[in-house]
């Protein structure tokens, strides 16, 4: 079993999954994948382009019908998940597209991170804001524009943050790197690696292999809607069947 | 012409077009939050200026019936909805506010006579009367048919503009009528004198207009509706649910459709069938901002006002013809100017 392999096999499982699949009409983009979370701990996921990673993300967010069984906080979900449920439960997603809100500041995304929150009758957003703003202090300078005219570093700071003033449980990463200057690409991961001193879980999708396992306690391999290799990132960044495929030959940190 | 004419076709033209302004803003909102093209926006303006008569002719208006009809409606259809999904604690919420607010209006209009109330009290019982109904309108038919296309929405919007045009005809009978006047002022500027009526009707709309300003820049809600209409998918994942921003855009869609016919009720004899036209007015403003731009829909929709007021002066047959032919050029340079997007689905 996958949770024996975990860094803290006493912390909490926050999200486990058991032989889901998704299906786009009769095509079957994923089929019988197991994996779960425990609190604090980093698990990515890295697999090439058009395996399904995006796909998996989608489904457990409740964007997508899934089959199987998904217990999130030890909570069995039912077949109709809903969004505004998980996301009222602590789960959020930052996703590939960002889905940044354009024409609105830098502050009024952040604010509407805390949206649900807000609604829950919770009224701590300017502290979660403030918190967002010490990790990454360029959205402060950047306060009053608005988001469409950030760069793409920018813009997933601000995804991200949008993501961290909602406090999640679990925190799903979409391609964080997706199109980043390397130096950006480390400030994002130094700062994933960070965030795990507050609890929280997080999820990490990445054709970027080298930095997800880097970076991550754990990771699976997905390929063809499958997982096909999953272990401690640190024994899967030697497995010579990762090396060749993902890591290229000759590349070290 | 003379100047006395010009300033009284202007201040006509202004107060028309003050009103299709908040109209035109309704629309966009409305639009750009639920892709609903909202054909029965008139029909609040008719049903806030009806109800209004109705309450200062001593009369339950039957507009009181509707609203405790489709409270049952909508309880029906949520508690159902939470009984599948195990949200028993929502009932009494859900009970209180579609079933137990309406009762408790329609005891209070029981108990009380309404033609002898105080005014701001006629208009504040006609708000609460309509403005719910915007939102259980988009529970009843538009939120089960949420993700449908535009087309689709439309197709609806055209029945429930149908079925208000009948309930309208129903409650308030074939006879129009006009409710008393807010004042009696009336200014004097040179020759032309300002009736205070009309200077009402255009403080009102804009106060309205900063107000709805100021709610979607100022606060949380009017910025999750915005981010609703900028993003869906960002929106849902933020836990801004496509419900609770369809229901919030409608309600503030019966509100200004019933604030404007409680402004001009006292100007402009209404009847239940009125509003249709009034709404497609504001509707030429909300094409000329291209459904989008709040700004240009309502400096479209004055224009609006303003040409029906001059053309009603120097060719009255053709009133109608004229502001409707408005909206022929501005399609050929909207669709000459602006790139061709397909509907997103």
């Amino acid at each position: 079993m996958a949770t024996e392999l975990g860094e803290n096999p006493v912390a909490p499982v926050v999200l486990d999954v058991r032989d889901l699949s998704v299906s786009y009409g009769k095509v079957e983009a994923l089929r019988g994948i197991n994996l779960s979370i425990r609190k604090g701990e980093i698990v990515t996921v890295i697999g090439p382009n058009g395996a399904g990673k995006t796909t998996l993300l989608s489904a457990l967010m409740g964007l997508l019908p899934a089959k199987g069984d998904i217990s999130y906080l030890g909570e069995h979900q039912g077949t109709d998940r809903q969004v505004e449920h998980l996301v009222r439960h602590g789960m959020t997603l930052v996703p590939e597209r960002r889905e940044l809100f354009g024409e609105m500041s830098v502050e009024d995304n952040l604010l509407l991170g805390a949206f649900d929150r807000y609604r829950a009758g919770h009224r701590d957003h300017l502290e979660t804001m403030d918190q967002v703003y010490d990790i990454f202090p360029r959205l402060l300078e950047r306060r009053e524009q608005m988001a469409g005219t950030l760069s793409g570093g920018e813009r997933q700071m601000l995804a991200m943050g949008r993501a961290l003033v909602a406090k999640p449980k679990l925190l799903m990463l979409d391609e964080p790197s997706l199109g980043l200057a390397p130096l950006i690409i480390k400030e994002i991961f130094r700062t994933i690696a960070a965030l795990t001193k507050t609890g929280v879980a997080i999820l990490l999708v990445e054709q970027n292999a080298r930095a997800a396992l880097h970076v991550s306690d754990r990771a699976y391999v997905l390929e063809t809607g499958e997982i096909s290799l999953e272990g401690p990132s640190k024994e899967l960044a030697r497995d010579p069947r990762v090396i060749e495929s993902y890591l290229g030959l000759g590349h070290r940190h | 012409m003379d100047l006395q004419i010009v300033l009284l076709l202007g201040q006509d033209g202004i107060t028309s077009g003050a009103i299709y302004a908040l109209l035109a803003l309704a629309l966009v909102l409305v639009f750009a939050v639920t892709r609903v093209i909202f054909i029965p926006q008139g029909e609040f303006v008719a049903f806030g200026a009806l109800t209004l008569s109705s309450l200062q002719a001593g009369k339950l208006p039957g507009t009181l019936w509707l609203l405790i009809g489709l409270g049952a409606a909508v309880a029906f259809a949520d508690i159902s909805w939470a009984l599948r999904h195990h949200k028993m604690r929502r009932v009494p919420l859900i009970l209180f506010y579609n079933c137990g607010v309406p009762i408790l209006l329609a005891g209070y209009l029981l108990a009380v006579s309404p033609a002898t109330l105080p005014q701001p009290v006629q208009v504040a019982l006609t708000l609460a009367m309509v403005v719910p109904i915007g939102a259980m309108i988009y529970r009843l038919a538009y939120q089960p048919i949420a993700e449908a296309s535009v087309l689709m929405l439309l197709i609806v919007s055209v029945a429930v503009h149908v079925a208000l045009i009948g309930l309208g005809l129903l409650f308030f009978g074939a006879e129009g009528s006009r409710t008393t006047p807010f004042t009696d002022m009336s200014f004097q500027i040179g020759d032309a004198v300002l009736q205070g009526q009309t200077v009402l009707v255009v403080v009102a709309s804009l106060v309205l207009i900063v107000a709805l300003y100021f709610y979607f820049e100022r606060t949380i809600y009017g910025k999750a509706l915005r981010a609703t209409a900028m993003n869906r998918t960002g929106a849902r994942l933020m836990g801004i649910s496509a419900n609770l921003a369809g229901r919030l855009s409608f309600m503030l869609a019966a509100l200004i459709g019933a604030f404007s016919g409680v402004l001009i009720a006292p100007i402009t004899t209404i009847y239940y069938d009125s509003g249709f036209l009034i709404g497609l007015k504001g509707f030429v403003g909300a094409i000329i901002g291209g459904l989008a731009s709040y700004p240009i829909a309502a400096a479209g929709a004055i224009l609006v006002g303003l040409l029906e007021s001059f053309s009603s002066f120097y060719a009255s047959a053709f009133k109608e013809v004229i502001v409707f032919t408005l909206i022929i050029p501005v399609l050929l340079w909207r669709s000459l100017t602006s790139r061709h997007v397909e509907e997103e689905e």
